[in-house]
């Protein structure tokens, strides 16, 4: 299968402070499919992830340096507005980050920003997100409770339908399953692999097993750069660099 | 092993000991003032104002300090909440990325705080009379704002600060602006925190006597507009527990114990509040 790219990054170089995190990052990602960034901790994947949405602008001292080709737009030299660039993708962190409200307005609340504020119209959109994310069937009977009463998994997943509503071409997940038990887990990738039909998904993850389940499209990173890439079975199968041969094989973490 | 365990009796006991003291020394405040203001507490005495030949024991009441202290309190915590709030969201929001600048704000919003109340109606008194202004409602006001901004801001500042990085990346990613971030996520988040530095003020404002001394003045009626001077319980209390006579004095208790029974339901009231809005709060 062939897949049209959808993000390319070009001469990426970031550093934050005195660190340079990132060194000269040249990568693709493809769409509507699964790009997992594999590395040990401390590597930069997430550094990478959040570049992609600009949240990296949030840091004090970043210089940044480079192209982020988003459908033949550089989205970091851009005049366009952020809000608008960071619409486009939908994030799913580590841990679940529900908003400080009801389980219906976590839904509701980046259609509510972004203009549309037809109740009919939002009771429809929840109802087909909390769907979407396998979640509906739990919290039907109780939309109005506040999102914080809900399992951690549970939020996980909320969180990923509150990402969907705002109707993302790419979801970027860091690490979404690390602070869920094995049966969340399981959901959240069954889920991305449903979703892959629709969107291009980046999985920052450093569960191996994780990788090798669920990727269409790897990107290997250590020490801040790309040493390898390309789709999955061939660098899983025949990896062409010693380090990606080394952490296959569990030399380091 | 005994080295330890004897360390762990000690600090033990030196705690209890601290506790004991402080709970000993607030309960004897308040039995004091109640056994000394109750008597003359009667219905005369918050119901009107002080008639002739008050200050010599004889008829009226306070309602004039009561009615002023809440007009100045009430008056100056709101216009420091609609200043304070935006300073702390600001703060947090828009110089997230900003952390020396956010620090040296911090560093002189602490150093305000702890300015002596009387400096800052030292201040206020120098500004009217600049302005060529009277002792008045509006002068105290602003006086008091200024005195209590710095705590407003600080204590919201302190509990929008512990908002987690990742609620802020959260509601940024929707395509939240910073403005919708800081008004719809961390209000939303800090409404506990929020109460309290109201409270917090508001206890400050309604205390205080040194920045009202000069700008405010007293007078036995209750205000009708802002450019008239008001009477405030503070003062009250100041004015009646200087004066020779026995009635007048026990008065000056009385008021102290309104002053202390007005913080005591402000101080619930908030507390039920902030029990009611905190459902949606998530602890991370």
């Amino acid at each position: 299968m062939v897949h049209k790219t959808k993000v390319k990054i070009e001469n990426l170089n970031i550093s934050i402070g005195k660190n340079h995190i990132l060194k000269n990052i040249n990568a693709t990602i493809p769409e509507k499919a699964i790009t997992v960034i594999i590395g040990p901790s401390g590597c930069g994947k997430t550094t990478l992830l959040k570049s992609l949405n600009r949240l990296i602008d949030l840091n004090p001292d970043v210089k940044t340096s480079g192209r982020i080709m988003i459908d033949n737009e550089d989205i970091l030299n851009t005049h366009r507005d952020i809000t608008e660039i960071r619409r486009k993708m939908g994030l799913l962190a580590q841990r679940p980050y529900p908003l400080p409200m009801s389980i219906y307005n976590n839904i509701a609340y980046g259609l509510r920003i972004s203009g549309r504020k037809k109740k009919k119209y939002l009771n429809g959109r929840v109802e087909h997100y909390l769907q979407q994310a396998n979640l509906w069937d739990e919290v039907k009977d109780r939309l109005n409770e506040p999102a914080a009463r809900l399992s951690i998994g549970q939020q996980q997943r909320l969180c990923l339908a509150r990402g969907l509503a705002v109707d993302p071409e790419i979801i970027l997940a860091d690490e979404p399953t690390s602070a869920l038990d094995p049966l969340s887990s399981q959901v959240i990738e069954e889920q991305f692999i449903a979703l892959k039909k629709r969107y291009s998904i980046v999985l920052v993850t450093h569960i191996l097993r994780q990788a090798r389940r669920i990727a269409d499209h790897v990107i290997f990173m250590y020490l801040g750069e790309v040493v390898e890439q390309g789709p999955a079975k061939e660098i899983f199968e025949n990896p062409q660099m010693e380090k990606t041969q080394q952490y296959f094989k569990g030399a380091f973490y | 092993m005994r080295i330890k365990k004897f360390e762990e009796k000690l600090f033990r006991v030196l705690m209890l000991l601290s506790t004991v003291i402080i709970i000993t020394a607030l309960s004897l405040l308040i039995v004091s003032i109640t056994i000394k203001g109750l008597p003359s507490l009667t219905w005369e005495m918050i119901s009107q104002i002080p008639k002739g030949g008050y200050y010599f024991g004889k008829e009226g009441g306070i309602l004039n300090a009561i009615i002023g202290s809440l007009y100045l309190a009430l008056g100056s915590v709101f216009l420091a909440f609609i200043i304070g709030l935006p300073i702390a969201l600001f703060m947090n929001s828009y110089l997230v990325n900003k952390k020396k600048f956010v620090g040296t704000i911090r560093f002189f919003l602490d150093l305000l705080w702890g300015v002596p109340s009387i400096v800052y109606g030292a201040f206020g008194f120098a500004i009217m009379i600049y302005f060529g202004l009277r002792t008045s409602l509006l002068a105290g006001i602003v006086t008091v704002t200024l005195f209590i901004i710095p705590i407003m801001v600080r204590a919201m500042d302190e509990v929008f600060k512990e908002v987690p990085r990742g609620l802020l990346e959260a509601s940024f990613s929707l395509g939240s602006t910073k403005s919708e971030t800081s008004f719809k996520i961390m209000v939303r988040q800090c409404i506990p925190g929020i109460i309290t530095a109201v409270l917090l003020s508001f206890g400050r404002a309604i205390g205080d006597a040194a920045s009202v001394l000069f700008t405010t003045g007293y007078t036995d009626y209750i205000p009708t507009s802002l450019a008239q001077p008001t009477a405030t319980l503070p003062l009250a209390i100041f004015f009646q527990l200087g004066s020779p006579i026995p009635e007048v004095k026990e008065r000056a208790y009385a008021a102290a114990l309104v002053l202390t029974i007005i913080i005591l339901v402000i101080s619930l009231l908030s507390r039920f509040f902030s029990r009611k809005y905190d459902k949606h709060k998530i602890n991370f």
